[in-house]
């Protein structure tokens, strides 16, 4: 047995060390010890500061109550600059850090299109593997490397928050497209349920029983949260959806390869040059195939 | 110390391109244990060590030590930074220090910020605490530690919480 099989076995007895150092190893990039995994995970995505890391913390407290484990990947950008990164997801799960059934991962996008990608799925396969109930994936949903993440989890919860004219920005983003479930946060303020309404009669173009719920819930009194702890087991997608998201994991599988090619680096050189063109350069790049 | 070579990881980096290329980073944890609710010395250190390349997840105010050891360990982190600006570091960075020996996090670099009196910064040091950080230090500084911390731990030097005392910085 290799390290990564020991640490398996030991994780699969509840040692949270071993866990936490399995999941290190792939996201550096070893295999996965997990083969036809069968894990099931929730993205939970949305603009900055609509409240996800505060409404997933309360979700998580619906949970605990239940005595159901949960464990969290909440993934955050790396500095574009230093490629380092600060992970603040937690603090606002305030509750978490008490509970054995509660387990949170912070991870940085690395700026390696497809390095993260290529992970998450072990990550949450071996989550699965060692019992946790409730894997969800927490991004935010800004641009188009965020959806790649997203893309990743089999059900997307969106969430939005009121009059922000955020929701145009998600449609634009292409969001909304890969949503099984929205949810309008911060009920407790005035315009919410008129962000509720707008974000339906977005929806109502084209309507059909795939159609994504809308709900309406608070992160900071905590109401509507146990109504859509509820609502999850029963969030159905669509085939539409399930097309993009199968799409958008194959960009991401193909970004990769990309950048690991061997021809990468004299490629890029050769454009730099202006001595090939794009088109030469990826010719180029795919007869390694 | 664990530290994480990333495959490859291609950076733009002012405007140009450098790939494939080898980063040696840390996971750090900067943690305020206790009921002190000022973190602007811990936010200002997290964004310096962010600056200095590192992957830093900030816990927020009011922890308690099993709370600190156990992010820690889900977080996978190399080192900790403990912040603490209300007096009770005695009695909290030592329970910390603790709780990640007994929980086999032994190599996890510990080190301490914020307001801590000259006399009583030897008994932290025994342990197992690497560096105390008061006002007036300059990040550059903290990033000098972290890399003193790295070459030691190469050549395989005590760096670690649960390691033998007698170095600190």
């Amino acid at each position: 047995m290799n390290k990564s099989e020991d640490l398996l076995e030991s994780a699969r007895a509840g040692n949270r060390r071993s866990l936490s150092k399995l999941l290190t190893l792939v996201e550096e990039g070893h295999n996965s010890p997990v083969e036809h995994g069968k894990g099931s995970s929730l993205g939970i995505t949305g603009p900055p500061g609509v409240g996800k890391s505060s409404l997933i913390g309360k979700m998580i407290d619906v949970w605990i109550e239940r005595g159901e484990s949960v464990a969290v990947l909440a993934v955050d950008p790396s500095s574009p600059r230093s490629g380092g990164a600060l992970l603040g997801d937690r603090m606002r799960m305030v509750n978490a850090d008490s509970s054995d059934l509660v387990f949170i991962r912070s991870l940085a996008t690395r700026n390696h299109p497809g390095g993260l990608m290529d992970c998450l799925t072990p990550m949450v396969d071996i989550l699965s593997e060692c019992g946790w109930k409730n894997i969800i994936i927490e991004t935010v949903g800004a641009g188009q490397s965020e959806i790649r993440v997203v893309a990743f989890a089999d059900r997307i919860l969106l969430v939005d928050g009121p009059d922000r004219g955020d929701i145009i920005q998600a449609e634009k983003a292409g969001i909304m497209e890969l949503a099984d479930l929205i949810v309008i946060n911060k009920s407790d303020l005035p315009e919410a349920e008129r962000a509720a309404k707008a974000v339906k009669s977005a929806l109502s173009v084209g309507e059909d029983d795939t159609t994504p719920n809308v709900l309406m819930v608070s992160a900071h009194s905590g109401q509507g949260v146990e109504d859509l702890v509820a609502a999850l087991p029963n969030v159905i997608t669509s085939t539409d959806r399930e097309r993009l998201r199968v799409r958008e994991r194959l960009i991401s599988a193909w970004d990769s390869t990309l950048l690991n090619s061997t021809k990468l680096e004299t490629t890029l050189q050769a454009l730099e040059k202006g001595s090939i063109t794009l088109q030469e350069a990826v010719d180029k790049i795919r007869e390694e195939g | 110390m664990r530290a994480y070579r990333a495959k490859c990881l291609n950076r733009f980096l002012e405007g140009y391109y450098r790939c494939p290329k080898y980063d040696l980073t840390m996971r750090i944890v900067v943690a305020k244990p206790g009921l002190d609710g000022h973190d602007r010395g811990a936010k200002v250190i997290a964004r310096a060590l962010r600056n200095g390349g590192h992957e830093v997840i900030y816990t927020g105010l009011r922890r308690t030590p099993d709370e600190i050891v156990r992010i820690v360990i889900d977080e996978d982190a190399g080192a900790l930074g403990l912040s603490s600006l209300s007096g009770a570091h005695s009695v909290l960075i030592p329970r910390v220090c603790e709780g990640l020996r007994k929980s086999e996090m032994s190599n996890v670099i510990v080190f301490a910020g914020g307001i801590i009196p000259e006399h009583d910064r030897e008994s932290l040091y025994d342990v197992g605490v690497r560096a105390i950080f008061g006002p007036g230090t300059t990040s550059k500084e903290i990033l000098e530690f972290l890399s003193t911390i790295e070459k030691r731990s190469e050549s395989g030097e005590p760096v670690g919480v649960g390691e033998e005392a007698g170095w600190h910085w």
